[in-house]
């Protein structure tokens, strides 16, 4: 998958004392939470780079973003997390384009259910812990090691309610998004001490295409918008993890805590 | 061993603490480095930028997502001659290590910032100009040799008759046509470590100005105060000092006077409290309540014409007087904006920018006048005629304001046939430097630039806002 042509250096928004910009990669901004989030950090003045699959979807949310600030705040990428060994050089020319980097989200996700508690799909697993979690690990180590010699940036990482606890649903997406929230820990141990912010999103059900995956009833469920509000207030606070909406910590306290031998006899 | 990117992502600031970028920043000790870096920039597709102390209130030394190399360690002096005042430096060299090294020889650097704490190149790169500008010129004239590598590792040696064209463009260059390697500069003789200053009030504009004119004539260093927080009849009232270096005899005790004990710059104020800790307790008085009253008793007392000795680095260095001043501008840093206006249009311009300043509730708390002349180089800033440098506290409330503000300042010194100066102002725009460089002398840097450095490997985040 070939990223878009390299715009001019030249061409890139400039920062001054009155015009400062922070820069952000949102990888999986196409649609759903990553679009929502790129709006609304767009709006707060960010210089982003957005990062997914579909170029045309990207293509149309940078126009609008562009449109709408009247300058360029936007920029796509056409990129494949699974693609582990193209990050290194990708990263390098959207920091040049950029200007620097200061925040770097990952929210891409992908989500297949066996489709019944009986059901098992090594392969579905696989795909799903190679985007989900490698392709974090792919862009996060790099940013991480370049945030921690830098002692300055922020990591958002987008895990999910599901990693708190293996069910009978979905084992592959829960050990994803485990490892994940796991991950995203250990950094937040390595680089707090650099100076660096890592937050942990954990959404509970989000109206976004992946909700269409779900089995079952989907209680609490929010738009994206609301998530990229709450993530935004986190982001600002510097906040560690964050449940959106906020009612799921404490559903999920009560989950945690749920001792195995009830647990394992639940259907959910 | 080559070079990698790896572990060298650095975040970095300017001056006034109100610019930040992150770049991979390689820190060479010798000129073969400079080259290996090259090649790494070459490879990996970025870009490179010289950056010396960082002492530029702009983006001058950065270059965000690209490269930067520290030339901070390059710092021996290589030859110095006490006989003829000759020394040859590598870049990094401060002006606080070279007038360390020539003044207890009896010379003094020729044109000094007002800060010790900047680098050769760096001086060289913005062409920097002291308090004697209207004397002496900018520091490029005392240039008597440069080398510098070209991206394509070509070393080049420039005086002002070998390689003239780049002599001039490189000195003034902000670094964008090569990276100085070398620089052998001309001191200035020196009879005593002691200038005998003169300072006295100025009412008003009109006399600030009168004042500068009439008297740089009879001093070696002139500079203004300037009170901009006052409006009405005393609008640009301030204080001059104008100072002049003792002739020999003199000072009967030249030979200690000269000694580095002597041009100690005290790191303690009234013998005690540590001048570290000042900038704290300053921080409170920078808004426009606390500067006005800062600024309205220090007029007072000064409304006394009085003459006193002072150390050649206390009279330089005031930037360096109270250490981490920047500090107390708060979190949002400072920008400075300075304007050179002919004499002829000055006082109307600077009165109707010091009235809207005011107007607009954002009056400058630092104001500082001084007196130039024109150079030949080819990025110039100076004019005959003054310059007022003014500070402003950057906040995020004030931002918008204060941009909308500086695009109305920029227009009337255009209008007024004034220049800037690359080393202060961060937001001069790119149509606002080719108003006052002229297309030709565009059109002439970006040829040089194509022939020293065809594929625009050196670009800074300054190159890329008024040259971009």
């Amino acid at each position: 998958m070939s990223a878009s042509p390299k715009p001019a250096s030249s061409s890139r928004t400039v920062a001054t004392p009155l015009y400062p910009r922070r820069r952000g990669i949102i990888i999986g901004a196409s649609d759903g939470l990553g679009a929502a989030l790129a709006r609304r950090l767009a709006r707060e003045g960010y210089t982003l780079a957005l990062l997914a699959r579909r170029q045309e979807l990207l293509d149309a949310l940078c126009d609008e973003i562009n449109h709408e600030s009247n300058e360029q705040r936007a920029r796509a990428y056409s990129h494949d997390v699974t693609e582990y060994n193209k990050v290194p050089e990708l990263l390098r020319r959207i920091v040049a384009d950029l200007g620097g980097l200061d925040l770097v989200v990952f929210v891409t996700g992908i989500n297949y259910p066996p489709g019944g508690i009986d059901k098992y799909n090594f392969e579905n697993d696989r795909r799903m812990v190679e985007t989900n979690l490698i392709g974090a690990m792919a862009w996060l180590s790099p940013v991480a090691a370049m945030f921690q010699s830098a002692k300055s940036g922020q990591i958002v990482g987008v895990a999910s309610v599901a990693g708190d606890r293996g069910r009978v649903g979905n084992p592959g997406y829960n050990t994803s998004k485990a490892g994940l929230a796991t991950y995203l820990e250990a950094l937040r141990n390595r680089l707090t001490r650099h100076g660096v912010n890592v937050l942990t999103v954990k959404p509970g059900f989000m109206h976004t295409r992946m909700l269409q995956a779900a089995q079952g009833p989907t209680p609490f469920a929010i738009s994206p918008e609301k998530a990229a509000e709450d993530i935004w207030k986190a982001m600002k606070k510097h906040k560690q993890v964050i449940y959106t909406a906020s009612i799921w910590r404490w559903i999920m306290l009560a989950i945690q805590h749920t001792p195995s031998v009830i647990f394992r006899r639940l259907s959910f | 061993m080559s070079l990698t990117l790896d572990n060298t992502f650095t975040q970095l600031e300017n001056f006034g603490h109100s610019l930040r970028a992150s770049s991979y920043c390689f820190r060479p000790t010798r000129t073969e480095e400079i080259y290996e870096v090259f090649r790494l920039a070459k490879e990996t597709g970025l870009t490179v930028t010289a950056r010396g102390a960082g002492r530029s209130y702009n983006d001058a030394s950065l270059n965000g997502g690209g490269i930067v190399l520290d030339m901070s360690a390059m710092d021996q002096i290589l030859e110095w001659d006490p006989a003829s005042g000759r020394v040859r430096c590598e870049p990094g060299v401060t002006l606080r290590q070279l007038w360390q090294r020539v003044e207890p020889d009896g010379w003094w650097p020729p044109v000094v910032s007002g800060t010790m704490k900047t680098t050769l190149g760096g001086c060289l790169a913005a062409n920097i100009h002291g308090k004697n500008n209207f004397q002496k010129g900018p520091i490029g004239e005392h240039v008597m040799e440069f080398t510098a590598m070209l991206p394509s590792g070509t070393s080049i040696t420039c005086t002002a008759e070998k390689n003239a064209d780049l002599f001039y463009a490189m000195i003034s260059g902000l670094g964008m046509l090569g990276v100085f390697t070398s620089i052998t500069l001309q001191m200035k003789r020196i009879h005593s470590g002691l200038l005998s200053v003169d300072a006295w009030p100025v009412p008003n504009l009109s006399r600030h100005l009168r004042d500068l004119l009439d008297n740089a004539p009879h001093y070696d260093y002139i500079v203004g105060w300037l009170d901009a927080t006052t409006g009405g009849k005393h609008l640009g009232r301030g204080q001059i000092h104008g100072a002049r270096n003792l002739k020999d005899g003199e000072d009967p005790n030249a030979q200690q006077t000269m000694q580095l004990a002597y041009q100690h710059l005290p790191d303690r104020l009234f013998g005690v409290m540590p001048k570290s800790l000042l900038h704290y307790f300053m921080s409170p008085f920078l808004n426009n309540l606390g500067v006005w009253g800062i600024n309205t008793p220090k007029y007072i007392p000064s409304a006394r014409k009085h003459t006193f000795r002072q150390s050649h680095a206390e009279f330089h260095f005031l930037l360096d007087y109270v250490p981490n001043w920047e500090r107390s501008f708060g979190r949002g840093g400072l920008i400075q904006y300075q304007s050179f206006l002919p004499r002829e249009t000055a006082e109307t311009a600077w009165r109707e920018m010091i009235e809207l300043s005011q107007r607009r509730g954002l009056p400058s708390y630092v104001g500082v006048t001084k007196r130039h002349r024109p150079d030949k180089f080819l990025l110039t800033h100076t004019v005959d005629g003054f310059s007022l440098a003014m500070d402003f506290k950057v906040t995020n409330k004030n931002r918008a304001t204060l941009s909308k503000m500086l695009q109305d300042f920029d227009r009337i010194v255009l209008h007024a046939g004034g220049r800037f100066y690359f080393a202060k102002n961060s937001e001069t725009s790119a149509e606002a430097a080719r108003a006052f460089l002229g297309e030709e002398t565009i059109v002439k840097f970006k040829k040089l630039k194509q022939c020293c450095d065809p594929n625009n490997l050196l670009e800074s985040d300054l190159f890329r806002r008024v040259f971009g």
